[in-house]
């Protein structure tokens, strides 16, 4: 039996994608490639020396199937969209840098590495892994930036082109700011710490003018820090003031402050050595845990809008010519053609016969809609099948679908208040209250301790460690969580999963899986019969067709003599001398009765003989109901942009009272949220497709489910990985034990504040104590931050 | 005494060098990327010349 399971288990999977060759096998050069599409990149790679591809990882390419672009990239010609995308471009030389998600190993590094020995013309390539990005140099006499395209996409690295990238400036340089001003704070902390050291160990009898020297030294390494390295606080704190908002950055800037100028005070006077030490270790920490906050997920990106969607540009037809143009160019009247597999740009009306449309990133929805000449069709579905032609009825901003993102939603910034600058408010007057207490105190009692004790009170009560805390605890869980795949925006988003009270989830695509469908026939067929049907619907490219052939598994391997596809209706094959009918009821009856239900189906008949029909039931994800049971500590809700078929089934394992609405538009998604949170709730929303983007942008956390990373998710929060969905519920824990773990941090960092204060109210703090006590107290409470989250992580399994 | 002046300029003036070159670094990019210069190393350039013309032959 073992030996059986081995046998059944060795699939036969592609050399080149490592994907199963279920549908068709093809052989060549002694390896097996799951379509021609990786033959090809075989064989390119193959003439060209650049096996090597497979060497460095096993199956390392992309599968290619359903993938053609005849003219996809024309557009690429156009001038101005080429200037648009070039970075630059003299007569010999252009530089582009392309998004590519699909790498992701060595192999795909060093194929996009080694494109100039593919073809002339490519001078250098670059890429960027954690970007996923290719900078390309070429040269444009030699070769032309379509070729560019058409050849990544060839071997398998489509870029993606959109209206988005395009318009989009590049920000790196944010990074890099950091970085320097960590380098220069650590720098200056180091070396000032190393040339105090006498005085850390009271060596008295140092000359006079050695020890001036050594602090004149320190206030020049000091004033990089200061004016440098710390001006992100200051700015910050400035920008809150002048909001009239304080923010912790407002202690902050008065900590370095008073260090500043208490140091330079007691250097120029000779009456003492400074506090410059602390200070750059103070700002040295506190730029350790920004960057620490500041590690984000690159790759993804969480803004995209619908034009990341959309295309660039699109074939205009006017009068016997074709004309690329820019999709925003596009107006009312327009008459533009659409081609296989390209999405429709605007709302328009279909002047070709008919079209079938995949709307399947829209709703979620897997099955193409058939449409007639004049029927309307909305922007976002993709034509599946011969190129139609399309006049345009709205611009591209006003269409059905892009109109969501002129609505207020989309204009306002986000603005939450943290945790952390909650409790700033209190820290700041608490900290600014004890410091003129002292100031009082010790002017009745000795006036000449005033400026030491009140300084003092400012220099230790600055909230370092307590600012770490929360980067760092939120910062190790944000880590935890991306290696579950689900991957956060921020480590705000955090903050916000605290306080949610509602969970609203999209179905198709999210709480069912997106596209495959659960495929039953009704009725019985022989292995006979199977082999005709699946000779039969291997033809089609129709998504119902691909659903039966992935089902139907087929004894032996013959070909449709016959075969014809009526758009609409249904197929006709003759297999072996068998007629085959598949599709609409009408198309293989004649008759129109209602199958119970509102579900899909697809009739099938053999030489005239009726044997029965196909369904196309949702498949919920894997645990759906102990997902569903666990999180029914929050309130629940479904929303749906289909019909109530599905309604008996959610109810099944959704706890009652749960709110579920069908047929919702994406403006009706939007406005339920809206309302929720207006009654108070603070709603999670689980989304997938286009026509949710809404409601995940209004949500407190809009979350986006996925089943591959790289692909392209509306913005959004955060990006779920589709199959961890199931964990749902223990990453919705984990998530609020963070809250715990920081408010135990700020209690070690206020008992070290408490105890910084009691020295520096009695005017007994020394440089040294300070000098201690700083990065000790950031120490512990990062290591404190770090240790808990992952013991946490640990406990729950993540 | 005086010595421990000049050490300490010299000192200095080694430890500029290094932080120097962290800037140039941090600004020339290397910190950009920082997975792929660790692959990119272990490419070989090797070139197998033999098989190339084979495969050329029977092809054609």
């Amino acid at each position: 039996m073992a030996r059986l399971k081995e046998i059944e288990k060795k699939v036969i999977t592609c050399y080149h994608c490592g994907e199963a060759c279920e549908e068709e096998l093809i052989e060549f050069d002694d390896k097996a490639f799951c379509c021609n599409g990786c033959k090809m990149v075989y064989e390119i790679l193959d003439e060209n020396d650049l096996c090597n591809y497979y060497d460095l990882q096993n199956s390392p390419g992309i599968s290619l199937k359903n993938r053609d672009f005849e003219e996809k990239f024309a557009f690429l010609d156009n001038k101005e969209i080429k200037d648009k995308l070039l970075n630059y471009t003299s007569e010999s030389l252009s530089k582009i840098v392309f998004h590519v998600p699909s790498i992701h190993c060595s192999s795909c590094i060093w194929l996009l590495e080694h494109l100039d020995t593919l073809r002339e013309g490519i001078i250098t390539s670059r890429v960027n892994f954690v970007r996923k990005e290719v900078s390309i140099d070429f040269n444009p006499q030699e070769i032309s930036l379509k070729t560019v395209v058409e050849l990544l996409a060839t071997v398998g690295y489509e870029p993606e082109i959109n209206l988005q990238n395009a318009t989009e400036t590049k920000t790196k340089s944010e990074n890099r700011r950091l970085y320097l001003q960590i380098g220069i704070a650590g720098f200056a902390f180091l070396n000032i710490m190393m040339l105090s050291f006498p005085e850390y160990l009271g060596f008295e009898g140092l000359d006079q003018d050695i020890q001036r020297f050594i602090s004149y030294v320190n206030i020049v390494l000091s004033l990089p820090v200061v004016f440098f390295s710390s001006s992100n606080y200051f700015v910050s704190a400035y920008k809150g003031l002048a909001q009239r908002y304080i923010n912790i950055d407002v202690p902050i800037a008065l900590g370095i402050s008073a260090l500043f100028g208490r140091s330079l005070y007691e250097i120029v006077t000779y009456s003492g050595a400074g506090y410059l030490d602390s200070l750059s270790g103070l700002v040295f920490f506190l730029l350790i845990g920004k960057w620490f906050q500041s590690k984000t997920y690159e790759s993804l990106s969480f803004e995209r809008d619908y034009k990341s969607y959309f295309p660039l540009a699109v074939s205009k037809i006017n009068g016997d010519e074709k004309e690329v143009v820019q999709v925003m160019e596009l107006v009312e009247g327009d008459l533009i053609e659409v081609r296989n597999r390209e999405v429709i740009p605007a709302d328009a009306i279909l002047m070709s016969a008919d079209a079938a449309i995949d709307y399947s990133f829209v709703t979620g929805e897997a099955e193409a809609i058939q449409k007639k000449n004049g029927d309307r069709v909305y922007a976002g579905g993709r034509q599946v099948g011969h190129p139609i032609r399309l006049q345009i009825i709205k611009e591209v901003s006003q269409s059905y679908l892009t109109q969501l993102w002129n609505s207020d939603t989309f204009q306002q910034q986000s603005k939450y208040e943290n945790l952390i600058d909650n409790i700033s408010k209190y820290f700041t007057f608490g900290v600014l209250l004890i410091a003129s207490v002292t100031g009082v105190y010790w002017y009745l009692v000795d006036p000449g301790n005033i400026l030491n004790s009140v300084t003092a009170v400012l220099i230790v009560a600055c909230p370092c460690a307590l600012s770490l805390a929360t980067p760092f605890t939120l910062g190790n869980a944000m880590t935890i969580l991306g290696r579950h795949k689900l991957y956060l925006k921020n480590t705000g988003v955090l903050e916000q999963l605290w306080k949610i009270t509602l969970i609203v989830f999209d179905k198709t695509g999210t709480l069912t899986k997106g596209t495959s469908g659960n495929v039953h026939f009704h009725g019985i067929l022989t292995q006979k019969d199977k082999n005709l049907i699946s000779a039969t619907a291997a033809g089609s490219t129709h998504p119902l067709s691909r659903m039966i052939t992935a089902e139907t598994i087929a004894s032996v391997n013959i070909k449709a003599g016959l075969f014809e596809e009526h758009e609409g209706l249904g197929l006709k094959g003759v297999v072996d001398g068998h007629t085959v009918l598949l599709g609409s009821e009408k198309w293989v009856t004649g008759t129109n009765d209602e199958v119970p239900g509102n579900t899909t189906t697809v009739h099938l008949s053999i030489d005239g003989e009726v044997k029965g029909y196909y369904t196309f039931g949702n498949v919920y994800r894997q645990e759906i109901e102990e997902t569903i049971t666990e999180l029914s500590q929050y309130r629940l809700a479904v929303l749906s942009g289909d019909n109530e078929s599905e309604r008996a089934n959610l109810a099944r394992f959704f706890p009652d009272g749960s709110d579920m609405a069908f047929k919702q538009k994406p403006e009706d998604k939007l406005a339920f949220i809206k309302s929720q949170q207006e009654d108070g709730n603070k709603v999670v929303m689980f989304g997938d497709g286009l026509n949710d983007a809404g409601a995940l942008k209004q949500a407190d956390v809009g979350i986006a489910v996925t089943e591959d990373i790289s692909a392209f998710t509306p913005a959004s929060d955060a990006i779920l990985f589709g199959g961890n969905f199931h964990h749902m519920g223990k990453y919705l824990k984990f998530a609020k034990a963070t809250k715990k773990i920081i408010i135990a941090s700020f209690a070690i960092s206020f008992i070290y504040n408490f105890v910084g204060l009691s020295f520096a109210v009695s005017a007994n703090l020394t440089p040294l104590f300070a000098a201690v006590l700083m990065p000790l107290s950031s120490i512990t409470v990062v290591a404190f931050a770090t240790f808990v989250v992952r013991w946490i992580a640990y406990k729950q399994g993540l | 005494m005086s010595v421990i002046i000049v050490l300490i300029i010299i000192g200095g003036l080694v430890a500029t060098g290094f932080l120097v070159a962290f800037l140039w670094a941090v600004r020339s990019g290397q910190y950009d990327d920082t997975v792929s210069p660790s692959v990119r190393m272990l490419f070989d350039d090797k070139k197998p010349e033999k098989k190339k013309k084979n495969k050329k032959k029977s092809q054609s």
